[in-house]
């Protein structure tokens, strides 16, 4: 068991510098340097004449007149060593203030999501195998199409328009009003949670529809197995029987693409982010692309690849702790 | 004769005979014209295919279809709700078609003038009416509108935006934008899992490995922001087309390392057959033996999964766009209509602007239940005969 954790150590930190690699890239991409922006930014409705000379200067300040690999190195040892991700220019402040605690909300609207998803797919998965051809077979099935058909900005629209009209109440942002620059305590948490759930249950949707389908049909492949007519021959109670023998294995898909789950809300987030109003890291991207602060949407996405890769590296080993066949395989 | 066939064998019911030539008819059939067969059987993704080609169709013959051009503009019918075809009103019945016309009308509380329904004003629905001259598929030149209202009047079937541009129309030609970007950006990832796939499935050892992880980085980075930091690249000076082939470009780039990985396990796992093994002893080039024999032995699956990437592709770009971050106006795509409809107050108001998004939902669920069709139907072990 340590050599399997200590090889999927290794591959993870190997697929993290690659990360960073592409993540600087995607950064350096837009036309012009920050001492562009930088400038246009500092200067514009000033009057004053930017010339040449004067962004060749910033450029040099800012140390951008060097080869890419160097500031690339710069950067990642800033972040690594220092936890320094830079300066954020369209707000003239580190990022991490900018940041703040806003990765401990995103970390906190992904494990919630999460819960959702398996809380409802898992079991609802098995139910549908179990009752396959039934009435809730069809409809689960129609509704998994669906799930995966809607797009999830026009699902959080939908939601919202459905819950201004029945709950009136403030229900996009993630905090009301009174809460919003109030510092942590139980009723803040308590605000949070009940505002929570909207965007949980919109990043869910499509998570639920794929694992339902994933789950139903590992659980109807496992259902005809010997093992589960042998252990009913012996006469092993039915839920008992479902349980010990086709539900532990039909999870096994579901864990192991918890990165893949992760990797899909966190692609939707920004989206449903814009629409519902919250203010967390995904609104936060779009806002930071969209004025091309490359700083601020770089440190984004390693973050979020970030928390993807560790959520793999936490697949593997649940993984590898539920299948005794994966952990000596490798 | 008649009497020698007889006696040369039993006779043959016509059920029997029928029997014997659907079985014949069977074993002689190509693998393609089997796949169809069982495809045939899956009602819904029949459905879906209709619904496709009727897009399809619809979307390459806009010009004719839709009433008006994508940015022609309707100045006394902004916001305009949708105008059904009715067969009778308070003043009778009639076997045409009709819409009221509209007249302009103060509202008496804000004061601006807005159009209102007039029920004593006709305007009669006609097939091939005269219109704005175009050009079909971008150079037949026609101006015959399939449907439209006499009376130089204007119909809008589903209604306006707020810049008085017909719904109908704009959905048409957006149908045509979003699924040729699907088209070409699936293509696009077709090509480069092809190549990237095909030399890490063929050559395995060290190039395999590197491949893999760089796959894998790609795919572990969240699509939607890596399209974003892609999309955000993209000078906003550029024109329409452009920005059109970078869109699929980069939709392109990003989708493929998921068939990369499909066309690798396969290539990895038929490497060391003995046709395989043959063809390389008998001195052919590693792009022949990939592209002639190996690839066909799973072109069936590649056909599935491109199908089933389609859908990704489309809530790719309808959501970029959508942000701001993909096709921009005037470009019309059903992302850059949904763009209108961002807020819950267009829900209360012009609910109508919301229609392009039930063709994003049709499309989708279109090519997945074709998508679904396809692999029962490509899986020669599905069959139970």
């Amino acid at each position: 068991m340590a050599r399997f954790v200590l090889e999927r150590l290794l591959g993870m930190v190997l697929t993290l510098f690659l990360v960073s690699i592409m993540v600087y890239f995607i950064m350096e991409l837009p036309p012009g340097d920050y001492a562009d922006r930088f400038a246009f930014r500092k200067y514009s409705g000033t009057g004053v004449t930017v010339t040449e000379a004067m962004i060749e200067e910033i450029r040099r300040d800012l140390g951008l007149d060097r080869p890419a690999y160097l500031r690339y190195f710069d950067w990642i040892s800033g972040i690594v060593l220092r936890g320094d991700f830079g300066m954020a220019y369209s707000f003239l402040t580190p990022v991490t203030n900018v940041l703040g605690d806003k990765v401990w909300l995103t970390l906190g609207l992904l494990f919630a999501t999460l819960l959702i998803t398996y809380a409802v797919s898992i079991p609802i998965g098995i139910y549908a195998a179990v009752r396959r051809g039934s009435a809730a077979d069809y409809g689960l099935t129609v509704f998994s199409y669906l799930g995966l058909a809607l797009p999830n900005f026009l699902l959080a629209l939908i939601m919202l328009y459905c819950a201004n009209r029945w709950f009136g109440a403030s229900v996009g942002g993630l905090f009301s009003p009174q809460f919003e620059n109030a510092p942590w305590s139980l009723a803040k948490v308590w605000d949070l949670v009940k505002h929570l759930w909207l965007p949980a249950f919109v990043l869910a949707w499509s998570a639920v529809a794929y694992q339902l389908q994933t789950v139903r049909a590992t659980m109807s492949d496992e259902l005809n197995k010997l093992s589960v007519v042998a252990a009913r021959a012996r006469g092993v109670p039915e839920t008992r029987l479902l349980v010990k023998y086709p539900a532990r294995l039909a999870i096994n898909p579901v864990v192991s693409t918890i990165g893949f789950d992760v990797n899909r809300i966190f692609s939707e987030l920004p989206i449903v982010a814009a629409v519902l109003g919250l203010t967390e890291l995904g609104d936060l991207l779009l806002k930071a692309y969209l004025d091309l602060d490359m700083n601020v949407a770089g440190a984004i996405l390693l973050m979020l690849t970030t928390i993807i890769v560790v959520m793999n590296f936490v697949s593997d080993l649940l993984l590898g702790w539920l299948d005794p066949r994966i952990r000596m395989g490798a | 004769m008649a009497v020698l066939d007889d006696l040369r064998a039993p006779a043959e019911t016509r059920a029997e005979r029928r029997e014997r030539e659907r079985r014949e008819r069977y074993y002689a059939a190509s693998q393609w014209t089997l796949i169809w067969w069982r495809f045939r059987r899956h009602r819904a993704a029949m459905a879906g295919l209709a619904v496709l080609g009727l897009m399809a169709f619809l979307g390459l013959f806009a010009e004719f279809f839709a009433p008006y051009g994508q940015t022609t503009r309707n100045a006394q019918y902004l916001n305009g709700a949708p105008q059904w075809p009715m067969f009778c009103d308070a003043n009778g019945c009639s076997a045409r078609p009709f819409i009221h016309g509209t007249r302009t009308e103060r509202d008496p509380v804000t004061l601006r003038s807005r159009a209102v329904p007039d029920p004593d004003m006709r305007l009669y629905v006609r097939f091939f009416v005269e219109g704005e001259p175009a050009r079909l598929l971008g150079f037949l030149p026609i101006s015959t509108r399939f449907f439209g209202v006499d009376g130089g009047g204007r119909i809008h079937l589903w209604g306006t935006d707020d810049l008085g541009r017909d719904v109908f129309s704009r959905t048409l030609f957006a149908t045509r934008t979003s699924l040729s970007i699907g088209v070409m950006g699936v293509v696009i990832s077709f090509v480069l899992a092809l190549i990237i796939g095909g030399v890490a499935g063929y050559f395995g050892g060290i190039v395999d490995s590197v491949i893999q992880r760089v796959t894998e980085v790609i795919r572990v980075i969240p699509v939607i922001p890596l399209y974003m930091g892609l999309a955000a690249a993209m000078p906003r000076d550029w024109t329409t087309t452009q920005v059109y082939f970078a869109m699929t470009l980069i939709l392109g780039l990003v989708g493929w390392p998921t068939l990369a990985r499909r066309i690798r396990s396969q290539l990895l796992s038929i490497r060391n057959e003995d046709y395989v093994v043959a063809a390389r002893l008998a001195g052919a080039r590693p792009s022949r033996i990939i592209a002639t024999h190996m690839l066909p032995s799973f072109t069936s699956f590649i056909i599935v999964d491109l199908v089933i990437s389609f859908p990704y592709m489309i809530l790719s770009e309808t959501a970029l766009s959508f942000v701001g971050l993909g096709l921009r106006p005037p470009a019309v795509s059903w992302g850059v209509m949904l763009q209108q409809a961002q807020s819950v107050r267009v829900i209360e108001q012009t609910p109508w602007l919301f229609i392009p998004a039930a063709f994003v939902v049709l499309a989708v669920l279109a090519f997945t239940l074709v998508g679904d069709g396809l692999r029962d139907a490509a899986d020669p072990y599905s069959e139970a005969r």
